[in-house]
C-alpha cells in the first residue's frame, strides 16, 4: 500500500537557488515523524511546499492526490493542515474567529460537527476558551501557539504538519505543546513535525529525518538517530 | 446659527455619500495595499448608466422613486461587473509587482474610463431628472429636502448592513483574515483571488450607489464628476485612516461637514474675498493637513506595517 504522503525529487527555489534540493520522503497513515535540522536547512520551505504555499518542482502524493499540481487554497480540503512558522494566528481576529477560520473550508451542513469539534479544542485548551473574545495579538506567545494548534486542529485533518510549535516557549509551554501533539497524534491524526528541540523531537517521534542545506542526509528510527554520533554532535548537542 | 445648522445637514448629506466611495477605497486598499485610483470612475459611471435607465423609464407611468430604484439596480450591475473586470484584467496580473505599476495601472484605468464614458454620454452636462420627493421641510431655520433625507438613510442603512457583513458573517471573517495575511488565510482554505473579487464587487455596489445618490442630490451628472469626487472620497479614507471601515465612514461624514462648514463661512471670514465655490480647498487643505500630521488618519494603525 502506498503511503499517506509521498515525496519525490522534491524541489523549491527562491529565485536562482534552490532551498530544497529534489528530496524524497514518505510519511505512513498514523505515524508521527520529525524532520529535523539547522537553521536554512530548507525544513520550513519543505513544509510550505506541502501546503502549497509556493511553488515547486518534483512529486508529492497524498492519498492518492497529487498535491503539487492543487491551488494553494486546496489542500486543507483534502485533509492537510499546516501549523506555520511563528504561528501566523490573525491577530486582529478574535481567538474564536481565529478557530473558525480554521473551520472555513467545512461544509455548512458540518456544523454540527464543527461545534462539537470546538468542544473537544476547548477541552483540550481550555485557554483558548477563557480568551475567546479576546484579539488574538494581545495572547502570549505560548497561547498563540495552542491558538495555531488549535485553529489547525478545527480544519479536521488527518496530515497535520507542525512547524517548530516550541519555538520562543519557555520549558513548561514546550511540554505543554508536546502534551497537546501527542494527544492529537494519539486521535490517530498523521504528524510530520519540524523542530530545532532535536531531542524532544526524535523522543515523541517514531522516527525521524535529518536536512542538511537542502538534502535529506539521514533518515532512520527515531531511537536511531538519537544514538548516531552525527545526530549527536551536530543538533544534540554533545 | 441658523447658517451653521444648514451647512450641518449640507455636509452630512455630502459626507454620507464621501463615506459610501471612501469605503470601496479602503477596503480595496485593506486586503491589497493599492489605491484604486479608477473607483472615482465607477462612481461616475453608475450615475450615468443609472440616468440612462432612469430617462428610458422616465415616462412608463412608474412612481419615481420606483424608476430611481430600478436605475440603481442596473448600475449596481453594471458597476459590479466593471469592478469585477478591472481588478481582473488591470491589478491581477500586477499582483506581485512593485507597488509603482499598480498606481500607475489605476491611474491609466481612470483615464480609461473618463474616456469610455465621454464617448458614450457625450461631454455635456445632464440633468437629472427630480424623481425622488422634494419637498423641504424647516428645522429651527434651516431648510432640509426629502431628498437629503434620503441620502443620508439610504447610506446609514447600506453602511450598517456592510458592517455586518465585514464583522459578522463568515465571508466578512475571510475577508478580514485575507487583508491581514493572504497566505495563512489560504492554509485555512480561501481562494484569496475570489475574495479580492468580491471585495472589488462590493466596493463597486457602493460607488453605484453613491453615484446614483450625488446625482439625485446635484441634480446634475457629467464624464468627469468621478474625479474630484473619487479624490474628496480619498482624502476622506486617509482621514479616517486608510485600510480601516469605520475610518472611512467617519473621515467621510467629517469630511462633508468639513467642507460644508468652510463653503459657509469662508465668505465672512475672508471678509468676502473668497466665496462658496472655493468648497474644493477644504477637502485638499484636510489632506495636506492628515498627511503632515497625522498620516495614519484618525482611527489607523501603525502605517507601513505591510509596505
Ligand atoms: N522568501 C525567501 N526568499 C529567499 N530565500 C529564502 C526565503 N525563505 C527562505 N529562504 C532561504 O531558503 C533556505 C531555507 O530556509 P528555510 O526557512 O526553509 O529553513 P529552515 O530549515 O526552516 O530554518 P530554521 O530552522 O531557521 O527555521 C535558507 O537559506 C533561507 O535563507
Ligand atoms: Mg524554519
Amino acid at each position: 500500500m502506498a503511503a499517506l504522503l509521498d515525496v519525490l525529487n522534491l524541489e523549491v527555489r527562491y529565485g536562482g537557488i534552490a532551498a530544497v534540493k529534489g528530496i524524497s520522503f514518505a510519511v505512513e497513515q498514523g505515524e508521527m515523524v520529525c524532520l529535523i535540522g539547522a537553521n536554512g536547512a530548507g525544513k520550513t520551505t519543505t513544509l510550505k511546499a506541502l501546503a502549497r504555499m509556493l511553488p515547486s518542482k518534483g512529486e508529492m502524493r497524498y492519498r492518492g492526490d497529487r498535491l503539487d499540481r492543487l491551488p494553494g487554497h486546496a489542500p486543507i480540503s483534502r485533509g492537510l493542515a499546516l501549523v506555520p512558522e511563528g504561528r501566523g494566528v490573525f491577530s486582529r481576529l478574535t481567538v474564536a474567529e481565529n478557530l473558525a477560520m480554521g473551520a472555513y473550508h467545512r461544509p455548512r451542513h458540518e456544523s454540527g460537527e464543527v461545534a462539537a469539534d470546538l468542544d473537544r479544542i476547548h477541552e483540550l485548551l481550555p485557554r483558548l476558551k477563557e480568551r475567546r473574545s479576546q484579539l488574538a495579538g494581545t495572547l502570549s506567545g505560548g497561547e498563540q501557539q495552542m491558538l495555531a494548534i488549535g485553529r489547525a486542529l478545527m480544519g479536521r485533518p488527518q496530515l497535520l504538519l507542525l512547524d517548530e510549535p516550541s519555538m520562543g516557549l519557555a520549558p513548561l509551554m514546550v511540554q505543554k505543546v508536546f502534551e497537546v501533539v501527542r494527544a492529537v497524534a494519539a486521535q490517530g491524526v498523521t504528524i510530520l513535525l519540524v523542530e530545532q528541540n532535536a531531542k524532544l523531537a526524535l523522543e515523541v517521534c517514531s522516527r525521524g529525518y535529518v536536512m542538511e542545506s537542502g538534502d535529506i542526509t539521514l533518515a532512520d528510527k527515531a531511537d536511531v538517530l538519537a544514538a548516531d554520533p552525527r545526530v549527536r554532535a551536530a543538533y544534540l548537542g554533545e | 446659527m441658523d447658517i451653521f445648522l444648514q451647512q450641518l445637514i449640507n455636509g452630512l448629506t455630502l459626507g454620507s455619500i464621501y463615506a459610501l466611495v471612501a469605503l470601496g477605497y479602503t477596503m480595496v486598499y485593506g486586503i491589497l495595499g493599492l489605491i484604486n485610483f479608477a473607483h472615482g470612475e465607477v462612481v461616475m459611471i453608475g450615475a450615468l448608466s443609472s440616468l440612462t435607465v432612469i430617462r428610458l423609464l422616465a415616462d412608463s407611468g412608474l412612481p419615481g422613486p420606483v424608476v430611481v430604484l430600478i436605475g440603481l439596480l442596473a448600475a449596481a450591475l453594471v458597476c459590479m461587473a466593471l469592478g469585477f473586470t478591472i481588478e481582473r484584467v488591470a491589478y491581477r496580473p500586477l499582483r506581485n509587482a512593485p507597488r509603482l505599476a499598480p498606481l500607475i495601472t489605476a491611474i491609466g484605468v481612470s483615464i480609461v474610463l473618463q474616456q469610455l464614458a465621454m464617448l458614450t454620454w457625450g461631454r455635456s452636462y445632464h440633468s437629472v431628472p427630480p424623481l425622488l420627493p422634494a419637498a423641504t421641510h424647516e428645522v429651527l431655520g434651516a431648510t432640509f429636502t426629502e431628498v437629503q433625507v434620503i441620502i443620508v438613510a439610504v447610506a446609514a442603512i447600506t453602511m450598517a448592513g456592510l458592517m455586518m457583513l465585514v464583522n459578522r458573517t463568515k465571508l466578512g471573517r475571510a475577508m478580514r483574515a485575507t487583508a491581514e495575511n493572504p497566505a495563512i488565510a489560504g492554509l485555512m482554505g480561501v481562494d484569496a483571488n475570489r475574495i479580492i473579487g468580491l471585495t472589488f464587487v462590493i466596493g463597486s455596489a457602493l460607488a453605484a450607489l453613491a453615484g446614483v445618490l450625488v446625482s439625485a442630490n446635484y441634480g446634475i451628472a457629467h464624464y468627469h464628476m468621478g474625479f474630484i469626487l473619487g479624490l474628496k472620497a480619498f482624502t476622506a479614507a486617509v482621514l479616517g485612516g486608510i485600510g480601516n471601515l469605520a475610518g472611512a465612514m467617519v473621515g467621510g461624514i467629517l469630511l462633508g461637514v468639513i467642507e460644508a462648514l468652510g463653503a459657509g463661512y469662508i465668505g465672512d471670514l475672508t471678509g468676502g474675498v473668497l466665496g462658496s465655490h472655493y468648497q474644493d480647498v477644504f477637502a485638499f487643505f484636510v489632506l495636506i493637513v492628515v498627511l503632515i500630521f497625522r498620516p495614519s488618519g484618525l482611527m489607523g494603525e501603525k502605517l507601513a506595517e505591510r509596505a
